[in-house]
C-alpha cells in the first residue's frame, strides 16, 4: 500500500528573543523521517522539549508562534504540503488533515455552539451539506459515547465537562472524514478515570472511520494502547522508531529503555504502622463560601514512613495539605505532631511548630522567589529558625546542596537559571534547612518529566532513611504510590474511601471507587486497554 | 428551621441561579445607585467638612459678624447638615439645585441649557472618534509590528502626552488665524440653525477627538490582540478557514465585548475633556459653567455640576459593565 | 543591563527629562532675565535677545519658561511621590492582609474613582484655600486612587504565588513579606507606573493652572503661562503655545521612557532574576 504520509528530512527552526540579547535562531527538530499508512496510528513520544508537538503541527504545515519549517518534505498522498500556496494548504487543513489539541476547553470558541463548530470546517470546505454534516456529527457524538448525542451539539463549550470537550474536539476532527488526524496530548489534562473513557472513545472512533493518526504524548503507557508504531524523540531528533511491540518489549536504545522502565522503583513497605506520629483526626473543612470540601477525614503516619494520599481533582487531597499547615483551619477535628496538638490556624502556631512541618509544592517555579539566589532561598530558614548568619550559614547551605546532589556552583544562581528538576531539588533543600520532622509533598513530581521525577523520588527516599522523616505525599499517580508509600489513603469527593497499609489498600477486595481508579491507570503493556474494557463490559453485563 | 431572612436569601440565590444574566445586571444597577448616593454624600458632606466658612467667603472682605450671621440664616447654613443634605438631595432629584450664590438665579435652569450644549459636543466627538479609533486599532493589528503599527504607536504616544488646551490653541492658530477656515470663539445660542451650530463646534470636536482617540485606539488594539492570540483562533486556522471568515465568525463575537467596554470607558473620559475644551473655545457648556463657579466659589453650582458629571460618569461605566455582562456567553447561556 | 540596549526613543526621553531637571535646578543662574521682570513691549515677537518673545505683560518667555520648570516639576514630582507612597503602602497592606481591611480600602477607592479626577479636584478646590500645600495634597490624594488600584492588582498577582505562601508558612511577618518577597517582584511595573503618574501629574497641574485653579500668579508655571497668554492666540501671537509645547515635550519624554520600561517588564515576564 502506498504511504499516506511521508515525512522526510524535516527541519524546524524557531527564533527566540532572550531578554537583553540579540534574537537567536534555534533548531528544534532536525532530520526526522517517518511514513504512515492509511488507517495506522503512529505514536510520537518524548519528554518536554523533544519537539513532538512541533512535528505534529508540521503535518498541517503549521508553525506555532515564531516556529518555522525550514527543511524537508511533508508529503500527503504524494503531494508536498510545504510547497503548497496559502489557499492550497487551507484546503488541506480541516478537510484532509485535522488537529485535536491538549486543551479543548481553550480551543473551542466560547461564543458558538459545539455542534456548529464541529461541522464548520466540513461545511466550509464544501465536503457535505449542512444537514449531512449535522447527521454525521450526531453519529460521531454517539460513537464517542457523549451523552444525548442528538442534542449535545446544541450546547455551548462552557456547558459540558472537560472530558466531553476533548471528545467533542475529536468529533470535530473526524467530521470531515480526514485522511489523517493529529492528536496532541488529548488526554493529558484529564483525570485518569476520565482519561480511560476518552482513550477508549478515540481508539474506537479511529478504528471505525479507518483514519490514520499521529498520536503525541509523553506517556508511553498511553501510546502503547493506541498506536501501531512508536517513534521516540529526544531534543528534536529520532531516538528509536519501531512497532509498538518492539519498542515496549525490546527497546534498542538506552533512552527508550529508561522511559519503559520509569517508575520501577519499588519501596518495601514498613511493617509497624501503629505509631500516630503525625495525625489528622476527624477533619471537616469548608472554604469561605461555605462549600464543604472535607468531611470526617482521619489518618496518621509513623515517624520515618510515607503516607500517600491519592485522589483525582476535586477529591480534597490538596485541601488536606492546607489544613495540615494551618492555611485553612478545619471546622472540626485536629492536627497533631509528635503527640502535641497543633493550633488550627497558621498564625497561632509557634515558630518551632512551624519548623517541624514543611511543605514542598507542585510547581517549583512559583514556589521560589525569582529575585532571590539559591543561597538565599535555602539560607533563609537557617537564619529564621536557627539564627545562622555569614560563613556558618554558607557552610550549612553548601552541605544541603550536597545532600540534594547539586554541586557548589549553585549558591549564587537564580531559580530561572535552573532546570525543572534542579528547582525541585532546591525546594527540597529549603524544606530540609528548617530541620523538619514531617514534610508534606503536594504532587512534587507531577510537573516533571518521568525520568527527572524518578530522580526526585529516589532523593526523597534516601533523605527519609538518613533523617527519619515522615512524608505525607499527595498525588494522583498510582505508580508513585506503589513506588514510595508505606500506607495509602484514597480520597474521593472530600471523603476518605480507604486507608491502611499499602499492601492492603492496593489489593482486593476493593470498594467500587478504588477498583475504578486502579483499573484506569494505564499499564505499560500491550492489550491493557482491551482487557479493561472487556472486564467492564462483563461486569456491566453481569449486573 | 427557617427564619424569614434565610428564606428570602434562598429566594435571591434561586433567582440568581435561574437567571444569572438578569441578576448580574440588576446587581450592577443597584451598585451604581448606591455609588451615586455615596457620591452625593461625598460632594455635599465633603465640602461642608472642609475648613473655611462659606458665609465669610461669600461676603468677601465686607464680612462683619452681623452680616455673616444674616447670610448664614439666609442661605440656611444655620440648620443642621443632615436637614440641609436631605433638602438638597430631594431638590436635586427633581432638578432643583437651589439658587446660585453669585447670580441668584436658579441653578437647575441654567444647567439644563448648558448640559444640552455639552452633550451635543460630546456626542459629535464620540461619533467621529469611535469608528476612527476602532478602525485604526484594527489597522494596527493587521500590520502588527510593521511600519503602520509602529507609526500609530508613536503618534498615539505623543497624542496622550498633549494637554487638551495645547491641541485646542494649536488648532485655533492654524485653522482660524492662519487659514480662516473655522470660527472662534465657538459660541452657540438658541436661535442658531443646526448647520451653524455644527460649524461652530468643528474645532472643539476635533480637539476632543484627538484627545480621546489615542487612548481608545491603544486599548482597542490590545483587546483585539488578546482575542487573536487565543487558542480558538489557532483552531480556526487549523480548520483551514480563511482569514476573513476567522475574523468575522470567531474573533468578532469575542472582541466585541472588550471593544464596547473600551468605547464606553473612553466616553466617560470625554466628560473630563469637555471641561477644558469648553474653556479654551469659550463654549457655553457645563464645564465652563463649573470652572467659573469654582473660581468665585459659588458652591450650589459646583455641587450641582459635580453631581451631574459624576452621575454621567457612573452611568457610562455602568453601561460598559452591563454590555460586557450581556456579551458573556457563560451568563447568556447558563448551564 | 547595558547602555546600548536602551532604544533611541528612550534616549530622547531621558535627554528631555534631564534637560528639564537641569533648568529646574539651576533656573536663577541660567535664566537670562528675572521671573517677573518686565523687559519690553507686550507680546513683543521673538528676537535674538528674547528667543521666544515676550508675554502679555512684557516679560521674557524663555526666562519664565525656565523658572516655570521649577514650579511645574517640583509640584508634579512632590504630588507624585506623595501619591505613590500613599497608594503603594495602602494597596500592599490591603493585598497582604486581605479580609475586611482590603474590602474597606477597596470600596473607598472605588468610591473615590467613581468621580472623574478633574471634577473631584474642582469640587474640592472650590472649598479649600488656594495654597501650594493644598494643591499638592489634593493632587496626591486623588491620584493615589490610581496607584492603589494598580498596586493592589500587582501585589495580589505576586501575593498568591507559592513562594509568598511558603514565607507565610515559615512564619515570616508582614514587613518581610512585603519588602523581601513582594516588592522586589513588582519593581518594574511600579517604576513604569511612577513615570506614567508623573506624566499625568504634569498634565493635571497644567490643566488646573490653565483653569486658574492651580499655581497662582505671579509665580511662573507652564499651565498658568498658557492662561496668561491665551488671549494673544486670536491675534496670531503664539506666546501661549510655547509653554504648552514645553508641557507636551516633557510628558512625551516621560512617556517614551515609560514605554520602554513597560516593554522591558513584559519581556522580563519569563522571570529572569537579574535586573
Amino acid at each position: 500500500m502506498p504511504d499516506l504520509l511521508k515525512v522526510s528530512g524535516l527541519k524546524i527552526e524557531a527564533t527566540v528573543y532572550p531578554p537583553g540579547e540579540d534574537p537567536q535562531r534555534v533548531t528544534i527538530v532536525e532530520e526526522v523521517n517517518f511514513t504512515l499508512e492509511k488507517g495506522k496510528v503512529l505514536g510520537l513520544i518524548g519528554e518536554s522539549g523533544a519537539g513532538k508537538s512541533t512535528i505534529g503541527l508540521a503535518a498541517l504545515a503549521y508553525g506555532r508562534g515564531g516556529v518555522e519549517i525550514t527543511g524537508g518534505k511533508v508529503e500527503l498522498n504524494g503531494e508536498d504540503l510545504l510547497s503548497l500556496s496559502k489557499s492550497g494548504i487551507r484546503k488541506v487543513r480541516g478537510a484532509r488533515v485535522c488537529y485535536v489539541s491538549q486543551s479543548a476547553a481553550a480551543s473551542f470558541n466560547p461564543a458558538h455552539k459545539l455542534g456548529d463548530q464541529v461541522i464548520e470546517a466540513t461545511v466550509r470546505h464544501g465536503l457535505m451539506s449542512r444537514e449531512d454534516a449535522r447527521r454525521r456529527a450526531d453519529h460521531l457524538f454517539d460513537v464517542l459515547g457523549l451523552p444525548e448525542p442528538k442534542t449535545f451539539g446544541k450546547r455551548y463549550p462552557h456547558q459540558v465537562s472537560g472530558g466531553q470537550l476533548q471528545r467533542a474536539m475529536t468529533a470535530m476532527a473526524l467530521c470531515s472524514n480526514p485522511d489523517l488526524i493529529v492528536f496532541d496530548e488529548p488526554t493529558t489534562a484529564l483525570d485518569v478515570t476520565t482519561q480511560i473513557d476518552v482513550l477508549a472513545a478515540i481508539k474506537h472512533a479511529i478504528e471505525e472511520t479507518d483514519t490514520a493518526a499521529l498520536y503525541i504524548t509523553h506517556d508511553l503507557a498511553v501510546v502503547a494502547q493506541i498506536s501501531d508504531d512508536i517513534m521516540v524523540l529526544k531534543s528534536g531528533k529520532t531516538v528509536e522508531h519501531g512497532s509498538v511491540a518492539q519498542v515496549i518489549e525490546a527497546p534498542r536504545e538506552d533512552y527508550t529503555r529508561a522511559l519503559v522502565n520509569v517508575r520501577s522503583i519499588r519501596h518495601e513497605e514498613k511493617q509497624d504502622q501503629s505509631e500516630h506520629f503525625f495525625e489528622m483526626a476527624g477533619i471537616d473543612a469548608a472554604y469561605s463560601g461555605g462549600v464543604k470540601v472535607l468531611s470526617d477525614v482521619s489518618l496518621h503516619v509513623p515517624k520515618g514512613q510515607t503516607l500517600a494520599i491519592v485522589g483525582e481533582s476535586g477529591s480534597g487531597k490538596s485541601t488536606m495539605a492546607r489544613v495540615a499547615t494551618g492555611l485553612l483551619p478545619p471546622s472540626a477535628g485536629s492536627v497533631s505532631l509528635g503527640g502535641e496538638v497543633l493550633p488550627p490556624a497558621l498564625k497561632q502556631r509557634s515558630r518551632d511548630q512551624l519548623r517541624k512541618l514543611q511543605l514542598i509544592y507542585q510547581m517549583a517555579d512559583t514556589a521560589m522567589n525569582p529575585r532571590q539566589t539559591v543561597g538565599n532561598i535555602i539560607g533563609r530558614p537557617l537564619t529564621f529558625y536557627e539564627g545562622l548568619r555569614g560563613s556558618a550559614r554558607k557552610k550549612r547551605v553548601q552541605e544541603l546542596l550536597d545532600q540534594i546532589e547539586m554541586g557548589s556552583g549553585f549558591h549564587d544562581r537564580y531559580p530561572a537559571e535552573l532546570s525543572g528538576g534542579q528547582k525541585q531539588r532546591v525546594a527540597i533543600a529549603r524544606a530540609l534547612a528548617a530541620g523538619p520532622e514531617v514534610i508534606i509533598c503536594d504532587e512534587p513530581t507531577s510537573a516533571l518529566d518521568p525520568l527527572v521525577a524518578d530522580g526526585i523520588l529516589k532523593l526523597l527516599l534516601d533523605l527519609q532513611k538518613q533523617k527519619d522523616l515522615a512524608y505525607v505525599f499527595i498525588t494522583h499517580d498510582i505508580a508513585i504510590v506503589r513506588a514510595i508509600a508505606d500506607s495509602v489513603a484514597v480520597m474521593f469527593q472530600g471523603e476518605l474511601v480507604r486507608f491502611g497499609p499499602k499492601s492492603e489498600v492496593l489489593s482486593p477486595p476493593f470498594d467500587d471507587y478504588t477498583d475504578l481508579l486502579l483499573k484506569s491507570v494505564p499499564e505499560m503493556r500491550l492489550g491493557w486497554l482491551e482487557e479493561v474494557l472487556a472486564s467492564r463490559k462483563m461486569s456491566a453485563g453481569g449486573n | 428551621m427557617t427564619t424569614p431572612e434565610t428564606t428570602s436569601f434562598a429566594g435571591i440565590r434561586r433567582f440568581s441561579a435561574r437567571f444569572p444574566l438578569a441578576s448580574r445586571i440588576l446587581e450592577r444597577l443597584l451598585l451604581s445607585l448606591l455609588l451615586l448616593f455615596a457620591v452625593s454624600v461625598m460632594i455635599f458632606g465633603g465640602i461642608e467638612a472642609l475648613p473655611g466658612d462659606f458665609a465669610s467667603t461669600y461676603l468677601g472682605q465686607s464680612a462683619t459678624p452681623e452680616a455673616v450671621a444674616r447670610i448664614r440664616s439666609e442661605l440656611g447654613l444655620d440648620q443642621s447638615i443632615v436637614t440641609r443634605y436631605v433638602d438638597w438631595l430631594g431638590g436635586a432629584m427633581t432638578g432643583d439645585f437651589g439658587n446660585s450664590w453669585a447670580s441668584g438665579q436658579s441653578v437647575g435652569e441654567q444647567i439644563g441649557k448648558r448640559l444640552g450644549n455639552s452633550l451635543f459636543l460630546a456626542f459629535f466627538a464620540a461619533i467621529v472618534a469611535v469608528p476612527l479609533a476602532v478602525g485604526l486599532g484594527l489597522l494596527a493589528v493587521r500590520f502588527r509590528n510593521k511600519l503602520p503599527d509602529k507609526l500609530i504607536n508613536i503618534l498615539s504616544l505623543a497624542a496622550v502626552s498633549l494637554p487638551e488646551f495645547f491641541v485646542g490653541y494649536l488648532l485655533i492658530l492654524i485653522f482660524v488665524v492662519t487659514y480662516g477656515a473655522a470660527v472662534f470663539p465657538s459660541t452657540v445660542y438658541d436661535s442658531m440653525s443646526l448647520l451653524d451650530r455644527l460649524n461652530a463646534i468643528v474645532l472643539p470636536v476635533a480637539t476632543l477627538v484627538l484627545v480621546v482617540l489615542a487612548h481608545m485606539m491603544r486599548m482597542t488594539r490590545a483587546a483585539i490582540i488578546q482575542v487573536m492570540s487565543s487558542a480558538y483562533m489557532e483552531t480556526a486556522e487549523l480548520k483551514g478557514l480563511g482569514a476573513l471568515r476567522a475574523i468575522i465568525k470567531h474573533a468578532a463575537p469575542n472582541a466585541l465585548a472588550p471593544i464596547i467596554n473600551v468605547v464606553a470607558l473612553n466616553l466617560a473620559y470625554l466628560i473630563v475633556g469637555v471641561v477644558v475644551v469648553e474653556v479654551v473655545f469659550v463654549y457655553p457648556g457645563m464645564g465652563q459653567y463649573m470652572v467659573d463657579a469654582v473660581t468665585v466659589r459659588d458652591l450650589p453650582v459646583v455641587q450641582a455640576c459635580g453631581l451631574i458629571f459624576a452621575a454621567i460618569y457612573i452611568g457610562l461605566n455602568m453601561t460598559a459593565d452591563i454590555l460586557a455582562i450581556l456579551a458573556n456567553p457563560r451568563l447568556r447561556h447558563p448551564r | 543591563m547595558r547602555l546600548n540596549e536602551i532604544p533611541l526613543t528612550a534616549w530622547v526621553g531621558i535627554f528631555g527629562i534631564v534637560l528639564t531637571l537641569f533648568c529646574a535646578l539651576f533656573a536663577p543662574w541660567i535664566a537670562p532675565y528675572g521671573e517677573t521682570e518686565v523687559v519690553g513691549d507686550v507680546w513683543a515677537p521673538a528676537s535674538s535677545a528674547y528667543p521666544f518673545g515676550l508675554d502679555n505683560l512684557g516679560r521674557d518667555i524663555l526666562s519664565r519658561l525656565i523658572f516655570g520648570a521649577q514650579t511645574t516639576v517640583f509640584v508634579s514630582l512632590a504630588s507624585t511621590v506623595l501619591s505613590f507612597a500613599l497608594g503603594i503602602i495602602l494597596s500592599f497592606i490591603a493585598a497582604t492582609t486581605r479580609g475586611w481591611v482590603d474590602t474597606g480600602l477597596s470600596r473607598l477607592n472605588d468610591l473615590m474613582m467613581s468621580i472623574p479626577t478633574l471634577i473631584f479636584a474642582l469640587v474640592v478646590l472650590a472649598a479649600l484655600p488656594q495654597t501650594l500645600t493644598t494643591l499638592i495634597l489634593v493632587m496626591a490624594v486623588l491620584d493615589s486612587t490610581r496607584v492603589f488600584r494598580l498596586g493592589r492588582a500587582v501585589a495580589l498577582d505576586v501575593a498568591v504565588m507559592d513562594f509568598v505562601e511558603a514565607a507565610r508558612l515559615r512564619g515570616e511577618g508582614t514587613p518581610w513579606i512585603i519588602f523581601r518577597e513582594i516588592l522586589p517582584n513588582t519593581l518594574s511595573p511600579l517604576l513604569a507606573e511612577f513615570g506614567l503618574r508623573f506624566a499625568f501629574a504634569i498634565l493635571f497641574l497644567s490643566t488646573l493652572s490653565f483653569l486658574g485653579l492651580g499655581i497662582q500668579p505671579p509665580d511662573a508655571d507652564w499651565g498658568g503661562m498658557v492662561k496668561d497668554n491665551k488671549d494673544g492666540i486670536i491675534f496670531g501671537v503664539a506666546a501661549a503655545l510655547v509653554p504648552g509645547g514645553a508641557i507636551a515635550f516633557l510628558t512625551i519624554c516621560v512617556n517614551l521612557v515609560v514605554d520602554w520600561l513597560l516593554k522591558r517588564t513584559s519581556s522580563l515576564k519569563g522571570g529572569r532574576g537579574d535586573a
